[in-house]
C-alpha cells in the first residue's frame, strides 16, 4: 500500500559541462603537468589550439582595450559559458537573487551571478547544498556562479566572528552553532565544507566535490574595514601565508578559476602595495580587489583601486568587490577593473528605489502618483515595456509584486550599463561613452563630483 | 456577454462567450477568474504570471484596492485595463477583496462602506459608478448591501440587505445607461438575503426582472453559516435564475465547497483560495485526476500520500508552526520535513516551480524569508488551482463529476481525520 520513498537525490541530473572540469585553471609550475591531464578531459574547441592542452586557456581574453585609459573589453572563459566583461554580478545572498526567478534572471542576460558562502553555509547548510547537486542544481541557475569567501562578513558580522591564523570561525546567528572558514580551502574548490562539532567548517581536508560547485571561488580574506587603521590591518597579512601553502605542496587543480583576494593594507599605500607584491609572485588565475566598499572617502578609493591595478597583470581578470554604484563602475571600468558585484541595485529596489542614467526614481514619493510615463523611456526591459511610474507608486504601497518589477528593473539597468560600457571599448569610443554617462548623469562638468574627474584624468580621461 | 451552455448533467458546462471590449474572449464554464490585488497577480510580474499554465481571461479587480486610485484613473481616462498593464484581460470589478475581512455594521441605506489601505471607504450608488466610469471594467458587480455573513442576522436585517441592494441596483442601472463611458461594461446584480429563503427568492426574483448581465450570489463568505443551509439557498436561488445569464459566487475556493457550488448552478469562482494558501508558505497538493478505475483511486496519486502525512506525525522540534486555516488540500512547506525533500511540490506537476525546484529549495526560501518563496509557491498554486477547474469541465464533459467529488471529498475528510491529535 505504501508508495515508494519520495526523498532521494535531486531529480533532473543537471547535463554536466563538457569543460567543466578542465577549465581554467592556475598554472603555475608545480601544478602544470596535474592541470594538463585534466586539460585532456574536457573537449574545450579553444583548449587544443593552446598547445594540445597542455596549457589551459587563461581565464581572460582580452579583445579591446581603450586607447586612452586602462579600460577592456574581453570575456571571461567559464566552466558553465564564456562571460562577457567587463561585467556586473547580481548578488545571490541566499541562493536566490531576491524575487527574480532563474529564468527571469537568465532572460536579462545574465550569465553570471553570486553566492554567500557565509550565508549558505548558515542555512541550508553545505551538506544539503551538496546533495541538491551544488548550488547550481539547488537554486536551478544553469550560468556562472560565483561564491565570496565569507570575508566580508568579517565586518558585517564582526560580533559573530573571531580571527585566528587558522581561519575564521562565525557562530552562527540562527542556530547558535559555529561555523567556520578556513583560508586555505577555497583554494581547492573541490575541497568543502567538513562537519566539525556541532558547525560547519570549511576544511581542506579531506578533497571531496565542492558542496557548492561553483565557478569561481574566493580564497578567504580577513577583511577589515577599510575605515580601520593600526595592527588589525597589517594582520591581514595573515591571508598571505595560507596562500602560499597550496603552492609549496603538490595538489590537483582547483576545477575552477578562482581570483584571489588582494585586498590587506585598507586604505594604507604602503601596506596595500607590500600585500600586492606579495600576491603578485604567486601564479593564480585573477585577482580580486577588496576592502574598498566600506564607506570610504571616493578620493582614497580611487586611488587605492588605481594603485591596484598598476601593479597587477594585465592578462588576469580584476574582480573589484562590493563596487555597483553606476557612477563607481565607470570610473573602476576605467582603471582597469573587470568584474563587479554589489547588493545595491536589488536592495535599492525593495526600497521602492528605480535606477535611471541621472540617478534613481524614489517611486514612493508622491510626485509618481499620476505620472504615467515609465521609469525610464529608453529601457527595453519588462517592467519599463509594460508599467507606469503612477502604477507601480500604487502598487508599492501593499504588493511585493512592485518590488520584483524593480528589481528585475534596476538589474537590468546595471547589466545594460555593462553592456554599453562594453560596445563602447569595443567600438574605440570609451572616453566618449564616459563623457556621455556623466553628462547624463550629473549634467554641466561643474556638477561631476571631484574624484571622478581626477580618476578618469589619471588615466588620460577629459570631459573636454 | 452569453452563456452557452452544452448540456451536461451534474452542472452547467459552457462557455462565457462575447467576453471584452472587442466580444472575442471567452471564459470556460464552469471556472474562475484571476485574483489580483492593486490589479496584479499576488507576487507575480508579467514574465512569472505568463509562465503558468491556463491563465484565466478575466482578472478581477477589487474595488478596494483601486478606489484609492479613482482621480488618478481618472486623469489617465485610459481605463484600469491598460493602467495595470493587462490592456488586452477581460476585468471584471468585485465590490470587496474576498481575503480581507470586512468589519460588519458600517453600512447605511445610502452607503456601503469599504476596506483599503487606508482605512475605511463610504460609497454611495452615485460615488461608486463615477469609480466605475475611471476603471472601465468589462463587467463589475453592483454596489450591494452583503452584511449578513455574520451569521447572527434575522429577518430583518436580511430583509434590509435585500431592499438596500435592490435600490442600489436601481440607481446604477440608471447611471449606466447615461455613462458613454461605460457602454460596453456589463452590471450583474448581486443576491442577498442572509439565510432566509423568501428574502434569497424575492431577491432573485425581482434581481431577475431588471436587465443586468449575470448575477451575483453574495453574502455566502465566511463559514458562520451551516454547510446544508447555505448550499439548500444556493440552489433555491439559482432556481429562480434564467439559464442563459452567468451566476458568479464570492468567498467560495475550497475545493469540495466549489464541486458542491458547482452542483448547484454556480458558473464563476474567485481564484483567492491559492492565494491564501501561497501566504500561509504551503503548496496546494490534492488531487483531481480522476482514475478510469474508482478503486485504484488515491492510493496512488503520490497528492493524497502527502495529504495523509499532514499533521501525522509530531514533530516537537519543529520552529515554524502551520496556519490553523490550513486546509487538507495543502501541505506546509516550511515544516522540517521538507527541509531535505528533494522532490517536486508535487510530482507530475507541469508548473515552473515544479519543473526546476525542489520542495527543499522552497523550504529554505521559507525559512530564510526569501520573496521567491512567495514567486514559486504562487506560480505553483495558481496553475493547480486553474487546472483543477479545467478537470472540473473535464469531468463534467465526461459525466464524471460524482467521482471528481468523491475524489475530492475523500481527500478533504482524510486530511481531517488526520489533524485530530494524538491520532
Amino acid at each position: 500500500m505504501s508508495p515508494p520513498p519520495r526523498r532521494g537525490p535531486a531529480r533532473r541530473p543537471k547535463p554536466q559541462h563538457g569543460g567543466r572540469v578542465a577549465l581554467v585553471t592556475t598554472a603555475s609550475g608545480g601544478d602544470a603537468a596535474a592541470a594538463g591531464s585534466a586539460g585532456h578531459v574536457g573537449e574545450r574547441e579553444d583548449g587544443g589550439a593552446q598547445g594540445g592542452g597542455a596549457e589551459p586557456a587563461p581565464l581572460l581574453r582580452v579583445t579591446a582595450e581603450c586607447g586612452r585609459s586602462r579600460a577592456r573589453a574581453g570575456e571571461l572563459r567559464l566552466p558553465h559559458g564564456p562571460v562577457p566583461c567587463p561585467v556586473f554580478m547580481p548578488v545571490g545572498t541566499r541562493g536566490t537573487a531576491k524575487g527574480v526567478t532563474a529564468a527571469q534572471l537568465a532572460a536579462l542576460g545574465c550569465r553570471i551571478c553570486l553566492g554567500n558562502t557565509y550565508h549558505l553555509g548558515t542555512r541550508p547548510g553545505p551538506e544539503l547544498v551538496q546533495r541538491a547537486g551544488g548550488l547550481h542544481g539547488f537554486m536551478d541557475w544553469p550560468h556562472n556562479l560565483l561564491t565570496d569567501s565569507g570575508g566580508f562578513q568579517m565586518v558585517s558580522l564582526a560580533e559573530l566572528s573571531e580571527v585566528t591564523e587558522e581561519g575564521v570561525r562565525f557562530r552562527s546567528p540562527t542556530a547558535g552553532r559555529r561555523c567556520c572558514s578556513a583560508p586555505r580551502s577555497p583554494w581547492r574548490s573541490r575541497t568543502p565544507w567538513v562537519r566539525e562539532g556541532g558547525g560547519w567548517c570549511l576544511n581542506p581536508q579531506p578533497p571531496v566535490p565542492s558542496p557548492a560547485g561553483a565557478d569561481i571561488v574566493m580564497q578567504l580574506d580577513d577583511v577589515v574595514s577599510s575605515t580601520t587603521t593600526g595592527p588589525r590591518v597589517r594582520g591581514g597579512h595573515a591571508q598571505v601565508r595560507p596562500l602560499a601553502r597550496p603552492l609549496h605542496r603538490r595538489q590537483p587543480p582547483p576545477r575552477a578559476a578562482e581570483p584571489l583576494r588582494h585586498r590587506p593594507g585598507g586604505l594604507d599605500p604602503a601596506l596595500r602595495t607590500q600585500c600586492l607584491e606579495a600576491m603578485t609572485l604567486r601564479d593564480v588565475p585573477g585577482f580580486a580587489i577588496g576592502g574598498l566598499s566600506g564607506g570610504e572617502e571616493k578620493d582614497r578609493f580611487w586611488r587605492m583601486v588605481k594603485l591596484s591595478t598598476d601593479r597587477l597583470p594585465r592578462d588576469k581578470p580584476r574582480y573589484l568587490m562590493g563596487v555597483g554604484y553606476a557612477t563607481d563602475l565607470v570610473v573602476c571600468v576605467a582603471l582597469g577593473c573587470d568584474m563587479f558585484d554589489c547588493v545595491f541595485p536589488t536592495r535599492t529596489a525593495r526600497f521602492g528605489s528605480a535606477l535611471v542614467p541621472w540617478g534613481s526614481l524614489q517611486l514612493k514619493n508622491e510626485r509618481f502618483a499620476r505620472d504615467f510615463r515609465p521609469i525610464d523611456e529608453s529601457c527595453r526591459c519588462p517592467t519599463c515595456r509594460r508599467h507606469s511610474r503612477a502604477y507601480l507608486h500604487a502598487l508599492i504601497r501593499s504588493e511585493t509584486a512592485a518590488l520584483h518589477h524593480l528589481t528585475v528593473h534596476n538589474i537590468a539597468y546595471q547589466l545594460n550599463l555593462m553592456g554599453s560600457i562594453r560596445e563602447s571599448i569595443l567600438a574605440q569610443r570609451f572616453p566618449e561613452f564616459v563623457r556621455g554617462f556623466l553628462g547624463a548623469m550629473y549634467g554641466p562638468r561643474e556638477r561631476v563630483p571631484p574624484w571622478v574627474l581626477e580618476a578618469l584624468a589619471a588615466v588620460g580621461i577629459t570631459l573636454d | 456577454m452569453k452563456v452557452k451552455l452544452c448540456g451536461a448533467s451534474g452542472g452547467r458546462l459552457g462557455v462565457l462567450a462575447g467576453l471584452g471590449r472587442s466580444g472575442a474572449a471567452a471564459l470556460p464554464l464552469p471556472g474562475c477568474l484571476l485574483y489580483t490585488r492593486t490589479g496584479s497577480a499576488p507576487h507575480l510580474t508579467r514574465d512569472t504570471l505568463q509562465a503558468v499554465g491556463g491563465v484565466p481571461a478575466v482578472a478581477q479587480l477589487t474595488l478596494p484596492t483601486v478606489a484609492e486610485l479613482h482621480e488618478v484613473l481618472q486623469e489617465y481616462k485610459e481605463g484600469a485595463a491598460k493602467f495595470i498593464g493587462m490592456p488586452d484581460a477581460v476585468l471584471y470589478c468585485s465590490l470587496h477583496d474576498p481575503v480581507t475581512p470586512c468589519p460588519s455594521g458600517y453600512n447605511t441605506n445610502k452607503t456601503v462602506s469599504l476596506w483599503g489601505n487606508s482605512g475605511r471607504m463610504e460609497m454611495t450608488a452615485s460615488k461608486f459608478m463615477d469609480i466605475q466610469r475611471a476603471i472601465q471594467p468589462d463587467w463589475f458587480q453592483c454596489i450591494s448591501d452583503g452584511d449578513t455573513i455574520s451569521g447572527e442576522v434575522g429577518r430583518k436585517r436580511a430583509k434590509k440587505s435585500v431592499d438596500r441592494s435592490l435600490s442600489f441596483l436601481d440607481i446604477c442601472l440608471q447611471l449606466l445607461e447615461e455613462s458613454p463611458e461605460l457602454q460596453g461594461s456589463v452590471m450583474f446584480g448581486a443576491i442577498e438575503g442572509g439565510d432566509i429563503l423568501e428574502e434569497r427568492l424575492r431577491s432573485a426574483r425581482e434581481t431577475a426582472k431588471r436587465p443586468v448581465g449575470g448575477f451575483l450570489l453574495d453574502g455566502f463568505q465566511g463559514c458562520a453559516m451551516a454547510k446544508e443551509t447555505k448550499l439548500k439557498l444556493i440552489a433555491s436561488v439559482t432556481a429562480e435564475l434564467p439559464e442563459d445569464k452567468p451566476r458568479i459566487i464570492h468567498g467560495v475556493g475550497k475545493p469540495d465547497e466549489v464541486l458542491e457550488c458547482i452542483e448547484r448552478g454556480v458558473d464563476i469562482f474567485e481564484s483567492f483560495f491559492p492565494f491564501q494558501v501561497t501566504e500561509r508558505g504551503c503548496a496546494l497538493v490534492f488531487s483531481y485526476d480522476c482514475p478510469p478505475d474508482p478503486e485504484a483511486a488515491v492510493l496512488k496519486q503520490n497528492g493524497a500520500q502527502d495529504l495523509e502525512k499532514n499533521g501525522a506525525e509530531d514533530d516537537q522540534d519543529e520552529i515554524s508552526k502551520a496556519d490553523p486555516e490550513m486546509t487538507p488540500f495543502e501541505i506546509f512547506l516550511k515544516d522540517k520535513r521538507y527541509e531535505d525533500d528533494f522532490g517536486p511540490l508535487l510530482e507530475g506537476c507541469t508548473c515552473y516551480c515544479c519543473q526546476r525546484h525542489t520542495r527543499a529549495y522552497v523550504h529554505h526560501l521559507l525559512v530564510t524569508n526569501e520573496l521567491l518563496a512567495g514567486v514559486l509557491l504562487m506560480m505553483h498554486n495558481f496553475q493547480h488551482y486553474f487546472s483543477f477547474f479545467s478537470a472540473i469541465r473535464d469531468a463534467l464533459r465526461d459525466s464524471k463529476l460524482d467521482q471528481l467529488k468523491k475524489l475530492v471529498c475523500r481527500q478533504a475528510l482524510q486530511g481531517s481525520a488526520n489533524a485530530k491529535p494524538g491520532q
